[in-house]
């Protein structure tokens, strides 16, 4: 090949294999942040180029007015759901690491909603939750149960809860497969020696499972949080927003491509960022404190 | 102590039946419906179809919600994303791991920084960015938004080339290669459990993302798999036998890819999880 020096040819493979990939990620992730930055202290459109500085007018907006702010409450159900799928999550992920028949089928399959594709989920769901067809109602009132029947969607109580749940349906296997990770990776020889010592399962549980798997436990749980911050495609393709279901990246995402509100959105995304960011310090606190 | 172990099993094979049921119930809601007419869905309730051969759903949902383009585009988007991000992984993670200079770590913490921001709120502005190169309304859009690395694959690769002996990139400099011919021949091939973990991972997720297609490529000529079923699903909402049969075909190429490949996909959750 070329005879080049091992010295000239490190610059060269540097500056060929980094100035790309470096250009891709200043070019999708720092320029949009920063330049979103500014557009939340402007009144632009999004269409043209026209746009006045507003100083903090578009936040005051969000803090002002409830249908923007108060939006976060349906972002809370999907919070709750987490938290139940966490819980749920753990408690299999524990049944399928103890000695039983065929956990390694049952694990793939409890898997299986994780990899189905996203948007023919939420169909399958709109269809399931029909009120007169749909599979739910037609099973509750075949199993006796006529009475639970719901107006699953229809109901403004109660929608934001059926959403919800189709959320802890997809990913409540990725949360069980990654706590079977965790689980696996604890030493057997703790358990033996629990054993001796004449621990009782739930002692086992309190003093050597969760001690062990702590580390993961806390990044599901800010995994559950930011997740339900950016919570979207779920009531966007079910519902576009009716019925009191926004979040607060439907509305945003509304309020840029549907409303023309550009400065308003960004505004939005900003606000929605350092929430995140925010969470995301005090875990890393958090992890930090216990390492001392 | 023998009596509560009993108990202790049946209680968790039934915990375990009733997960199942959750999981399995939508979609054998979703099987039996592709199979049966419109008018059989809305009188037969639960019950099996009379006639599993009857393909006329799947015809008409590949035929008005234009499926087979959807899949063509996907294709297409998913053999040049996966191509380039492969390549771009590789590359980062050779240089990062095998040379130290001076931006290594901003390097390194830049893509750290890059992964906190949420994509998904970032978009009215990389809009404007995408709108700027042109790419707007062209399948080169998505493209470009899935080409980058993200950290998470740079620190799997990473962790590979770490455990690549230094002594197999020192022999192949004393025969005379070149740093380029390290990378090709040793680097690259011997990063490959690593790389096909992460094409299967980015496939699934590439597959099923909504809102790049969705805000990107509006134009019908562009649709992939997404928004195709999303725009079928709109006009002909009280065809839940033929939507049915879509959602059916949808599922079935990550099904597939899971049943074959789960060994890949189980060992990139859990080494995404452990950082």
């Amino acid at each position: 090949m070329f005879n080049l020096s091992y010295k000239t040819q490190r610059i060269l493979i540097l500056f060929g294999f980094l100035t790309i990939p470096v250009l891709l990620s200043l070019t999708f992730s720092y320029y949009p942040a920063l330049s979103l930055l500014y557009y939340s202290f402007t009144d632009w459109s999004g269409l043209g180029w026209e746009m006045n500085w507003v100083g903090f007018d578009n936040y005051k907006e969000i803090f002002s007015r409830p249908e923007i702010f108060g939006v976060f409450k349906n972002n809370a159900y999907y919070f709750v759901g987490g938290l139940l799928q966490t819980c749920v999550a753990l408690y299999f992920a524990i049944v399928l690491t103890s000695k039983l028949k065929g956990r390694n089928i049952f694990r793939s399959m409890l898997f299986i909603p994780y990899v189905l594709h996203s948007v023919a989920i939420v169909i399958m769901f709109r269809n399931l939750y029909h009120v007169e067809y749909g599979s739910l109602n037609i099973f509750l009132e075949a199993i006796g149960l006529g009475s639970w029947q719901q107006q699953w969607l229809g109901n403004p109580h109660l929608v934001n809860f059926s959403l919800a749940f189709i959320s802890i349906w997809k990913y409540f296997g990725l949360t069980m497969v990654i706590f079977i990770g965790a689980l696996q990776s604890i030493p057997a020889d703790n358990y033996e020696a629990a054993k001796i010592d004449g621990a009782s399962g739930w002692q086992t549980f309190r003093f050597i499972t969760l001690p062990s798997i702590r580390s993961v436990l806390e990044l599901m749980l800010i995994l559950t949080l930011t997740g339900a911050l950016e919570a979207f495609d779920i009531p966007y393709i079910m519902m576009l927003g009716a019925n009191d279901t926004h979040t607060f990246v439907s509305k945003t995402i509304d309020m840029a491509f549907k409303f023309q509100q550009a400065g308003l959105a960004s505004a939005m995304a900003i606000v929605l960022l350092l929430i995140v960011i925010a969470f995301i310090i005090l875990q890393r606190k958090l992890l930090f404190r216990e390492e001392k | 102590m023998e009596r509560q172990n009993k108990a202790w099993t049946i209680f968790r094979y039934v915990t375990i039946a009733i997960g199942l049921f959750i999981v399995f119930f939508p979609i054998y809601s979703v099987l039996i419906s592709a199979f049966k007419t419109k008018v059989e869905y809305y009188n037969s309730g639960l019950a099996l179809p009379h006639d599993w051969f009857n393909f006329d759903n799947f015809r008409k949902v590949f035929k008005v919600g234009r499926l087979g383009l959807g899949f063509k585009n996907i294709f297409i988007i998913l053999v040049v994303s996966l191509a380039g991000n492969v390549l771009i992984g590789t590359m980062v993670a050779y240089a990062l791991g095998r040379f130290d200079f001076k931006m290594k770590k901003p390097i390194m913490g830049m893509y750290l920084v890059a992964q906190v921001i949420p994509m998904i709120t970032t978009q009215v502005a990389t809009f404007q960015v995408i709108k700027f190169l042109g790419a707007y309304n062209e399948i080169y859009a998505p493209m470009l938004l899935y080409l980058g690395a993200d950290v998470l694959q740079i620190v799997i690769y990473l962790q590979f080339v770490n455990n690549i002996p230094k002594d197999l990139d020192e022999s192949a400099m004393v025969e005379g290669a070149s740093l380029f011919k390290i990378y090709r021949s040793i680097i690259f091939p011997l990063l490959a459990p690593a790389t096909a973990t992460l094409i299967i991972m980015k496939t699934i997720s590439i597959y099923n993302d909504f809102y790049t297609p969705y805000l990107y490529m509006p134009s019908r000529k562009l649709q992939v798999v997404s928004t195709a079923i999303y725009s079928f699903v709109g006009p002909n909402a009280s065809e839940i036998n033929v939507i049915s049969a879509g959602i059916l075909i949808i599922f079935i190429p990550t099904l597939v890819i899971f049943l074959f490949l789960q060994r890949y996909i189980f060992a990139g959750v859990t080494n995404g999880a452990v950082k």
